[in-house]
């Protein structure tokens, strides 16, 4: 197993290489100018300079090496520094945002809280709701509850979290003024009037999102505990006498749980990522929004940190969900 | 016919089928129950009866032919032009000359949902297309030839890592104005967003075709063509692909969803088609500012939408449920 998992860790590195060449070959390509809003009234050797201040004056090799560097040696000894009081980054440069001119980390560590409180609280919601209704579903099969399921779950998933957001705002929080309909990131949790307001605001997109992963993971619940409930040691674990809720709580459950846990691993990273569109309708400043908003503004050190870090994220999920499965199931032989 | 008779035809057709590489020779089969001698069976019929039993696929794919014939003949029926500007007819609501109103420019909505969808599906169509051709040439490159198999799936592998919205998001902000210059603002968006979806939605496709075919290789009928002297494309094209086709179809039934609601996130970022350009996803996009004056406005495009997909969706469940055999029949 641990071999395995030094392989695995071994690969990623070329992986990561590769997806972040292509994300800076690909913004490298990109027609848009940085210095696309300074005004026509700028002379052009001020703008050469500033080009140059930009770091944007060196061949791309060179600017892709620099960035490597930045990230994977100047931020780390940055928060080295900053946790431990020592002085190993002195005088060495960050990676430094077009638009902002602060720091991308510092940034990105700004945006990461509201992301993770709406969207990660979301995640879990929408898995606590699935499981149930998955075990449920697979132990009543075709009956009316689990065709109730199923098609809720469909609707679940061929909604598009822009439609269902919108039609949440339109119903709760335009018709019926239950709830706001933007979301207020600078809101301070101190006392209780406050952390009702946080909670308030958190029920839409929070909904939203739950529903959307929820129909998902339910699915693959579902599926996975029909596989299970046909074998034969759950007819064993029956014919010896075990009660009902023993069987399927406790022999099927926890077998069924295996690949719905890979699955659960593997959708984490979208946590991150593919929330954009719901932090969008919702006006929530997280991660999905820094993005949506430095792509518009070409802030190209920005798109590439973001963009590289979701795809860290992908790559370390996937391999945690591989690793999951082969430390909860023991038949699984990775070596 | 009862229902043992049909258990009994269905499991003849499999095992027929099973044994036989092509589906040609069924039907030159002689039936081995003379009662039901007129009826001609064939792969195809026996999958369509199958889904015809499927109540949800049914309905979905009754509704989903409605939708593409109230976009594709609907503009012929309702001639008034989607980009038709009447200013003083705007924000109008439900009336005889606008069914669905108006918006804010007093173009009609009628028009314009029909216009969208055209797009809209089209997108779709051609995303999965491309994808389903991409991942089932690869797909099927890899399972058949040993050698290709390793790089063709670390490739697969790599683009399943790429994080793929924020890559669309890049795709479609950085390539958007070279592509409308040389193509024009409407085809240059549609082929740029067409490829982007295609180019980052193949890999499932690929995954699940080199798994069939792997495991196709070991069966007698490969190993009977090989023998006879097939040379490789042959063998591709009469003896796989046919054998793969029923995955690659739900995996293309279900791509026409993914590549549908992707399209309208990107046209809901912002990032879709030109303003003047209706798609289902823009018009969305369009109506969020007047959400609260005009909430049908949003809500319209966004059933199209989200009834398009969950058509879609059911489809491929009743596909797929009348594709594999282990079920069929259930």
């Amino acid at each position: 197993m641990l071999t395995y998992t030094i392989r695995r860790l071994l690969l990623a590195i070329p992986t990561l290489l590769f997806i972040s060449l292509v994300i800076f070959l690909l913004l490298e390509a990109s027609p848009g100018d940085p210095l696309g809003d300074v005004p026509l009234t700028v002379p052009p050797e001020v703008k050469e300079r500033m080009r140059e201040a930009l770091g944007l004056g060196s061949p791309w090799y060179v600017r892709y090496v620099l960035w490597l560097k930045q990230f994977f040696w100047v931020e780390p000894l940055y928060w080295f520094d900053h946790v431990f009081g020592t002085q190993f980054s002195a005088g060495m440069q960050r990676i430094i945002s077009f638009q902002s001119r602060s720091p991308v980390f510092d940034v990105i560590a700004q945006r990461v809280p509201q992301t993770l409180t709406v969207v990660g609280f979301s995640y879990l919601l929408g898995v606590l709701i699935a499981l149930p209704i998955g075990i449920i579903s697979a132990y009543k099969q075709y009956s009316w509850f689990d065709q109730l399921g199923t098609f809720v779950s469909m609707i679940g998933f061929s909604m598009p979290t822009f439609f269902t957001g919108v039609v949440l705002i339109i119903i709760f929080g335009v018709k019926l003024q239950w709830f706001p309909s933007v979301y207020d990131t600078t809101l301070e949790v101190r006392d209780w009037n406050s952390f009702w307001a946080q909670v308030r605001q958190m029920v839409m997109p929070v909904t939203v999102l739950a529903l959307y992963n929820a129909a998902q993971i339910s699915r693959f619940m579902r599926a996975s505990m029909l596989d299970n409930l046909g074998q034969d040691y759950v007819r064993t674990a029956r014919a010896k006498g075990l009660s009902e809720r023993t069987v399927v709580l406790k022999h099927v459950l926890r077998n069924s749980l295996i690949p719905v846990i890979t699955v659960i691993a593997l959708g984490l990273p979208a946590v991150f990522g593919g929330a954009i569109i719901t932090e969008q309708v919702f006006k929530v400043n997280g991660l999905g929004q820094l993005l949506i908003t430095a792509i518009h503004g070409n802030d190209i050190p920005m798109v590439l940190t973001l963009t590289f870090i979701f795809a860290i994220l992908i790559v370390l999920f996937t391999l945690i969900a591989d690793i999951l499965y082969g430390v909860l199931d023991p038949r699984i032989r990775y070596d | 016919m009862t229902e043992t008779e049909r258990q009994h035809d269905l499991s003849v057709t499999e095992t027929v089928d099973a044994s036989a590489a092509s589906a040609g020779a069924v039907a030159a089969l002689p039936p081995d129950n003379p009662l039901h001698a007129g009826e001609t069976r064939s792969q195809w019929r026996d999958i369509w009866r199958q889904f015809r039993s499927h109540r949800g696929a049914m309905v979905a794919l009754v509704l989903f032919l409605a939708t593409i014939l109230f976009v594709v003949v609907g503009p012929y029926v309702w001639t008034i032009d989607p980009t038709y500007v009447d200013i003083r007819a705007r924000n109008q609501g439900f009336s005889a000359a606008h069914p669905l109103g108006t918006d804010q420019l007093g173009r009609d909505m009628l028009a314009r949902l029909m216009a969208g969808g055209r797009v809209s599906i089209a997108v779709g169509l051609t995303a999965m297309i491309i994808a389903i051709t991409l991942g089932s040439l690869i797909g099927v490159v890899s399972g058949y030839f040993r050698r290709l198999d390793a790089p063709l799936m670390r490739l697969t592998e790599l683009f399943l890592a790429l994080p793929l919205l924020p890559l669309l998001l890049l795709m479609v902000t950085l390539f958007r104005e070279p592509l409308s210059q040389s193509f024009g603002p409407a085809m240059g968006t549609f082929i740029l967003i067409v490829s982007a979806i295609g180019a980052t939605s193949w890999m499932q496709a690929a995954r699940i075709v080199r798994g069939d075919v792997l495991g196709l290789k070991e069966r007698e009928f490969i190993l009977a063509a090989k023998s006879i002297g097939t040379p490789a494309h042959r063998m591709i094209l009469r003896h796989v692909l046919p054998n793969v086709l029923s995955p690659i179809m739900v995996a293309a039934t279900l791509g026409i969803a993914t590549a549908i609601i992707t399209e309208s996130a990107l046209s809901f970022l912002g990032l879709g088609f030109p303003p003047d350009f209706p798609t289902w996803g823009r018009l969305l996009y369009d109506a969020v500012d007047q959400m609260i004056m005009y909430p049908s406005r949003v809500i319209l495009p966004g059933l199209f939408i989200s009834l398009t997909v969950l058509c879609v969706n059911y489809i491929g469940d009743g596909l797929r449920d009348a594709m594999d055999p282990r079920i069929r029949g259930r």
